[in-house]
């Protein structure tokens, strides 16, 4: 693969990356923004994939299809069964931030994440480090996902989406953390989304719905 | 001697295998203690042959030094009551109907997986698996806090693993950016996130980054430290976890995390000064100590007002940290291992309390000294020290680290603390005296208390006692972990 091969992939990566924590926000569609999600993982896993073929290095190249399958596949699937079938339920109802709103404040973070990521291009000005502003919008946009919806299965897809952040950080500023720490985090991540999808489960039984509004029990 | 190191992690594991194949019952229950107290004992016998300093196991995956060997204490003696009275609490639940055999065996799988993991946080040399054991604990206590399936029960539970997954998921970035340093500052890939290589390449790392990456760390750890922003899940779930694992999680699992701060806090402050941190650690432990102290003046319900005390001495502890000398880390470790004996005594109180009347408003509880000497004694036991009273030792603790503060020339941050702290105790004084002094109101149920939870309190006193009166060897212990921690004067 030749340099300008390479940078092309991989700029096209962390486009398609960011592109779709953009579309997330703005689609309001719970089976959409899974979807949207899987597109995610594909870009993600994209991002290792290119770099161990550049560096020829195939541990990388296992590690990308790794997380192809995890977060492409396995995790997306897990949260289409939470979502359900009731028709009412598969839309997120009453957010708290308006569309065009969140769209705006989608802009301004991924400009904060230029700001924020500075020190680390000026430290390894690489190809793969300039694209980390990238990643870091996505995790920023995730963590406003996670407290402008109200729905348990956006809040999940927002939790994945930082989780993605990070994975993508890692893979651009680092090609990816050792090996053992790497497999830890993975076993993290996905038992923590079995969680919550078993929680999705339960609160559907026990409230008839996953709207976390109904969430007012505890206060003070 | 290093099979030592490995003790702590395989025997709970062992337990917890156990547990998955007979189920909750009296052998596999007793078999969770002896593993908790096996961390207690390889802790002791760490701490007498500590020799040069730091041992390695296993290829410098696992390290133990003064810092881990407290930190194994504390899991260990905690953990050993708790598992304890866990014998007498579940079976208790199980006859009111509070839980089935199900989450009977459930419980009696996860605690020791959460043992196991917290050990493991604090053996681990590499500060990423450090951050693996420690999110482990999430998954692990996610299904303890939602044991009774209540909606509450529910609610706390989706709090707890939402807003600790995305707090710890800013530690793992932040241990991603140090990596990313460390790699820069000559360190090899395969060890640059060791705690003994960062310690020695600190001086080399680039200050921006590390900048960045310990702001994240200080968030991240800082959120299952039950400190500020993220401390909203700590009193939903403190509340709604079965009492012997709220004391595990007051005791143990609030004081790991902060032991990952401290570690990560160690390398920073030789990559860019204290200054950074001690500044970080100042606001989030007084903000943390605020709306500690503002929630306890309000509260009704008696489990959280136990979680927000354990809050505010988090926040004390977190601005001890930020005074960093000798003195001062010291009184914190000797400060953690009290509260948690002391937040073990009160929490398995209030898990009899709750039993006896099914509600757990302050209001519902009276004349607890009248109605049974065991629970009033030990809950009036457990209040004093966390009240700071001597001759327990977080008088001692609390005012070394007064000292340590005026020393390190921040008054007005002890002046601060201190006003939170007396606002917190005159709460925790009224509350207190009305549930236990109070004549009780006219038919109100017995305390029962099981033997196994009646042992562990009392145990736990006799331990309070000891630790008041002579810290022994634990002194040396703390001052040598304070040292390596950068404390010098």
């Amino acid at each position: 693969m030749t340099q300008a091969t390479y940078n092309g992939v991989l700029n096209l990566a962390a486009g398609a990356f960011l592109l779709a924590a953009v579309l997330i926000v703005w689609r309001r569609e719970l089976r959409a923004i899974v979807v949207l999600l899987a597109w995610q993982g594909i870009a993600l896993a994209a991002i290792p994939v290119t770099e161990g073929i550049y560096q020829d290095d195939a541990a990388l190249i296992t590690v990308g299809v790794v997380v192809l399958l995890l977060r492409a596949v396995a995790l997306p699937l897990l949260l289409i069964r939470a979502v359900g079938t009731e028709p009412q339920e598969r839309r997120e109802s009453t957010p708290l931030v308006n569309t065009t709103a969140s769209l705006m404040i989608t802009a301004a973070l991924t400009v904060l994440a230029y700001a924020v990521t500075r020190p680390i291009i000026a430290l390894d000005p690489s190809p793969a480090t300039r694209a980390v502003p990238a990643a870091f919008a996505v995790i920023l946009i995730a963590v406003f996902v996670m407290v402008s919806r109200r729905h348990a299965v956006s809040q999940a897809v927002g939790f994945m989406m930082l989780d993605n952040g990070i994975a993508a950080t890692a893979f651009l500023i680092t090609a990816g953390v050792p090996l053992i720490v790497e497999l830890g985090a993975s076993l993290d991540v996905m038992f923590a989304v079995l969680v919550l999808g078993l929680l999705t489960g339960h609160m559907r039984r026990t409230f008839g719905g996953t709207d976390l509004d109904q969430l007012r029990e505890l206060r003070g | 001697m290093s099979f030592l190191l490995l003790v702590p992690i395989v025997a709970p594991l062992a337990a917890a295998a156990l547990a998955l194949v007979l189920g909750w019952r009296r052998l596999t229950s007793s078999v969770t203690v002896l593993a908790a107290l096996s961390i207690l004992v390889s802790a002791a016998a760490l701490g007498f042959n500590r020799g040069s300093g730091v041992r390695f196991a296993i290829a410098n995956l696992f390290r133990a030094d003064a810092l881990s060997i407290t930190m194994l204490i504390i899991i260990g003696t905690v953990g050993t009551l708790a598992t304890w009275a866990s014998i007498g609490y579940i079976d208790a639940e199980l006859t009111h109907g509070h839980t089935d055999r199900k989450g009977a065996n459930l419980y009696g799988v996860l605690v020791p997986i959460f043992l196991a993991a917290m050990a493991s946080a604090v053996l681990a040399n590499n500060i990423g698996v450090m951050w693996v054991a420690i999110e482990a604990t999430t998954v692990a206590t996610a299904f303890l806090v939602g044991h009774r399936r209540t909606r509450a029960a529910l609610e706390a539970t989706w709090k707890y693993v939402v807003i600790c997954s995305v707090g710890i998921a800013l530690a793992f970035l932040g241990t991603v950016l140090l990596y990313f340093a460390s790699l820069h500052a000559g360190a090899s890939s395969g060890d640059a996130l060791n705690i003994d290589i960062l310690l020695a390449h600190a001086s080399q790392l680039d200050p921006a980054v590390t900048r960045l990456a310990a702001g994240l760390l200080l968030l991240g750890y800082g959120a299952k430290a039950g400190l500020v922003p993220f401390h909203t899940w700590l009193a939903d779930a403190h509340s709604q976890a079965p009492a012997p694992v709220s004391a595990l999680m007051s005791g143990v699992l609030l004081s790991v995390a902060f032991y990952a701060l401290l570690r990560v806090k160690s390398v920073v402050d030789l990559a860019v000064g204290t200054g950074f941190l001690r500044i970080g650690l100042i606001i989030v432990g007084l903000l943390t100590l605020l709306i500690a102290a503002s929630l306890l003046v309000v509260q009704t319900d008696f489990k959280r007002m136990l979680a927000y005390s354990s809050m505010e001495n988090m926040g004390l502890v977190a601005v001890a940290a930020a005074a960093g000398t000798k003195l001062a880390i010291a009184a914190l470790l000797l400060h953690v291992l009290a509260h948690g004996i002391a937040k073990t005594l009160v929490f398995l109180g209030s898990g009899q309390l709750q039993a006896a009347r099914d509600s757990t408003r302050i209001s519902d509880v009276t004349g607890v000294l009248a109605r049974s000497r065991m629970i009033g004694i030990t809950f009036l036991v457990g209040l004093a020290i966390l009240l700071g009273l001597p001759p327990f030792a977080m008088f001692a603790s609390e005012l070394s680290i007064s000292r340590a503060l005026a020393a390190a020339g921040l008054g007005w941050v002890l002046g601060a603390a201190l006003l939170f702290v007396v606002i917190a105790f005159a709460a925790l004084v009224r509350n207190g005296s009305r549930m236990l002094l109070s004549p009780p109101d006219a038919g109100s149920a017995a305390i029962a208390v099981p033997r196994s939870v009646a042992a562990a309190l009392v145990t736990g006193v006799i331990l309070s006692l000891v630790l008041g009166l002579t810290a022994g060897p634990l002194l040396e212990l703390f001052q040598t972990a304070a040292t390596l921690l950068g404390g010098t004067q």
